[in-house]
């Protein structure tokens, strides 16, 4: 049985094709453009060309994220069901990391926390919602100021050792911040690190209301950002563990719960 | 005089509020926050007002994150600064 | 932002000096200095009449700004900052006025001042500033009551309008004019961050919406959190708008409509208002230092 996870993002589409449960066939991610039905479908298409597939083959298919409602019941990936992110993300992690207690998802517009039960249900969870500064756009619209891309911000962040407070608290006006911190001869590195130490922190306070239990995993397009977790795992006094592709396991959740849709029938 | 310290961003309203005509200065809410939010200060509104209780500049913009440690998810929640203080001066809206 | 997109946030700096005024009779000549995130503000009074004034940005340096716009401000008047009786400093940038006497929180300067534009009606001042919004309620003598201020947030401030003049590439000064050239008003885009609904913006005018009809979406978003924001201190006659965002035809129509309340019209430049109360203040300050009151 083959079941797909649909996860449109703010950013990004990702969708993992999973043949009985267990075996990852695929993964594709494409980003949103301004017809989010049309992006979807394409990256949709895609995996089933690597998979050699046809939507046919295809038992079942849950859609998750920020855009879900457009492939709801749409053709052609026409997702049967769809789950709020923090369903899909805690379901995702615990397949993977069996012991799993909590998942923190920080995607390009949103941050969440999500505490995961026995079976990769969702115990608690704390969303940040809304405000750029708690999340992935919040690195982007840094590393433009810098004049660095933004694959370069984390390795940027990691060679420097000095702590330098950042007082704005918000995207736009931390990028007015850091101009002026860049006309102080202060070094792209230090203020790279004061801005990934920052994003952290605001994460870390927020998961922190959820108490935080082992074991702590990080998922989602900025756990790609080296420079993001040794901050965090400071603020949080804890390992975190990052499994590899950690931008598909929304995706990956949504198609274990087709799955166990399907199971139940 | 009714103050009010904090913000409204994307994600919400986070406002912690001094009744200065209320507080009387004690500073039993200062010293009962465990995260140095709060501080005493010379009410600039009132000639006549003597001391009053604010929240520090450097909390001002991150109050949501500064008291999120005192407001959990789930749970009873007990926010110190308000039950230290007598004449029930300072209350949060969220 | 980035010079190179072309300077729409760029708003015109300027001085000006009362031409029916003179200095040498004065008992009293005291200075305001206002340093805001985004703009500084100085102003001269004489017996507590405004005489001089100028408005420029706000340098990387604090301190230098604050010297430069108060010279700026006493350009052609023959007086120097000492000559200056007493000065108070307000605004964010308050503690780096190197000459100034004492400093005054802006919430206060701002009541007292947006009386002295107003009048003593005022009881509710709105002042929307660079990088922040403010909401004050005071009583028939300028004295605060209950206040407000958002300085976390974009959303609500002049420095969201910079972001969005730039991205629709209308001049500041002009962007709130052209949002009211609609014949309909459009539905606000997301009101919740200035970065999302820049973000909504871009998308609505590859979708092919008019540039007036996006800027009408902005400004009623805008003007959504701002009301947000005032009626969380309550709004009471009469009701009057401050700081640099009040010269915005477009957030100041909509707020009007939308509150059902007529703002006061100013007879003086309202991004004046800190600046004016500060020497208001400075003046009081400097007759009970010298046993007037």
């Amino acid at each position: 049985m083959i079941t797909a996870g649909v996860d449109v993002g703010a950013k990004y589409v990702k969708t993992v094709l999973l043949e009985d449960g267990k075996k990852v066939l695929t993964g594709t991610i494409g980003p949103v453009g301004f017809d989010v039905s049309k992006s979807a479908t394409e990256v949709f298409e895609k995996a089933l060309l690597n998979a050699n597939l046809k939507r046919e083959q295809i038992n079942q298919v849950v859609a998750t994220g920020m855009g879900r409602k457009s492939v709801h019941q749409t053709p052609p990936i026409n997702a049967r069901e769809i789950v709020p992110e923090v369903i899909a993300d805690a379901k995702g992690t615990h397949h993977l990391i069996p012991t799993v207690k909590t998942v923190i998802d920080v995607g390009a517009e949103e941050g969440r926390g999500v505490k995961v039960g026995e079976n990769g249900g969702v115990k608690d969870f704390v969303i940040n919602e809304r405000c750029a500064a708690g999340a992935g756009t919040f690195i982007e619209t840094m590393a433009r100021a810098l004049e660095v891309g933004v694959e370069d911000m984390g390795p940027l962040a990691l060679k420097s050792t000095n702590v330098i407070p950042m007082n704005a608290q918000c995207c736009v006006f931390a990028e007015s911040e850091v101009v002026t911190l860049i006309h102080s001869k202060i070094s792209k590195e230090d203020i790279a690190k004061a801005i990934h130490d920052a994003m952290a922190s605001r994460i870390a306070s927020m998961v922190l209301r959820m108490g935080v239990e082992k074991d702590v995993a990080l998922i989602g397009g900025v756990a790609r950002n080296t420079g993001f977790l040794p901050p965090l795992k400071k603020e949080l006094n804890t390992e975190i563990i990052v499994p590899e592709h950690p931008e598909y396991v929304g995706a990956l959740g949504a198609a274990m719960l087709a799955f166990e849709m399907e199971g139940q029938k | 005089m009714q103050a009010h310290y904090g913000y409204k961003d994307g994600s919400g309203d986070y406002f912690i509020i001094v009744d200065t005509d209320k507080c009387n200065g004690c500073e039993k809410c200062v010293k009962a926050c465990p995260y140095g939010v709060l501080e005493l200060v010379e009410n600039e509104f009132d000639i006549e007002g003597g001391l009053m209780t604010a929240v520090t500049e450097e909390h001002r913009k991150k109050i949501k994150y500064s008291c999120a440690p005192c407001k959990p998810v789930s749970g009873e929640r007990r926010l110190p600064c308000v039950l230290a203080c007598e004449t029930k001066a300072i209350t949060h809206s969220w | 932002m980035s010079e190179e997109s072309g300077e729409f946030w760029r708003w015109r700096e300027y001085r000006h000096t009362q031409p029916s005024m003179d200095w040498h009779d004065a008992k009293i000549i005291t200075g305001g200095v206002d340093i805001g995130s985004v703009g500084s503000k100085a102003v001269v009074m004489v017996d507590g009449e405004l005489y001089a004034y100028s408005v420029m940005r706000t340098g990387g340096v604090s301190e230098e700004t604050a010297i430069k716009v108060t010279n700026w401000a006493l350009e052609g008047t023959g007086l120097k900052t000492e000559n200056l009786h007493h000065v108070v400093g307000t605004g964010y940038g308050r503690v780096n006025v190197p000459f100034a006497n004492k400093t005054i929180t802006e919430i206060a300067c701002h009541a007292r001042g947006a009386h002295y534009i107003y009048g003593p009606t005022v009881r509710t001042v709105l002042d929307i500033g660079g990088q922040d919004c403010k909401a004050i309620r005071c009583d028939d003598k300028g004295k605060v009551m209950s206040f407000l201020m958002n300085d976390k947030c974009a959303a609500g401030t002049g420095r969201g309008l910079e972001v969005f003049a730039d991205l629709i590439r209308i001049p500041i000064e002009e962007v709130g004019k052209v949002s009211l050239t609609v014949t309909e008003e459009p539905p606000p885009v997301s009101n919740t961050c200035v970065i999302f609904a820049k973000a909504e913006s871009v998308a609505l005018l590859r979708q092919g919406w008019p540039k007036e009809r996006v800027a009408a979406a902005y400004h009623l978003a805008m003007v959504d959190r701002i009301i947000d924001l005032l009626t969380k201190v309550g709004i009471e006659k009469d009701f009057v708008i401050t700081g640099g965002v009040a010269k915005n035809i477009g957030i100041v129509s909509r707020l009007e409509r939308n509150l059902g309340i007529k703002p006061l019209e100013a007879k003086l430049d309202p991004i004046l208002a800190g600046a004016l109360g500060a020497a208001l203040f400075a003046k009081a300050l400097y007759e009970k230092q010298i046993g007037l009151r």
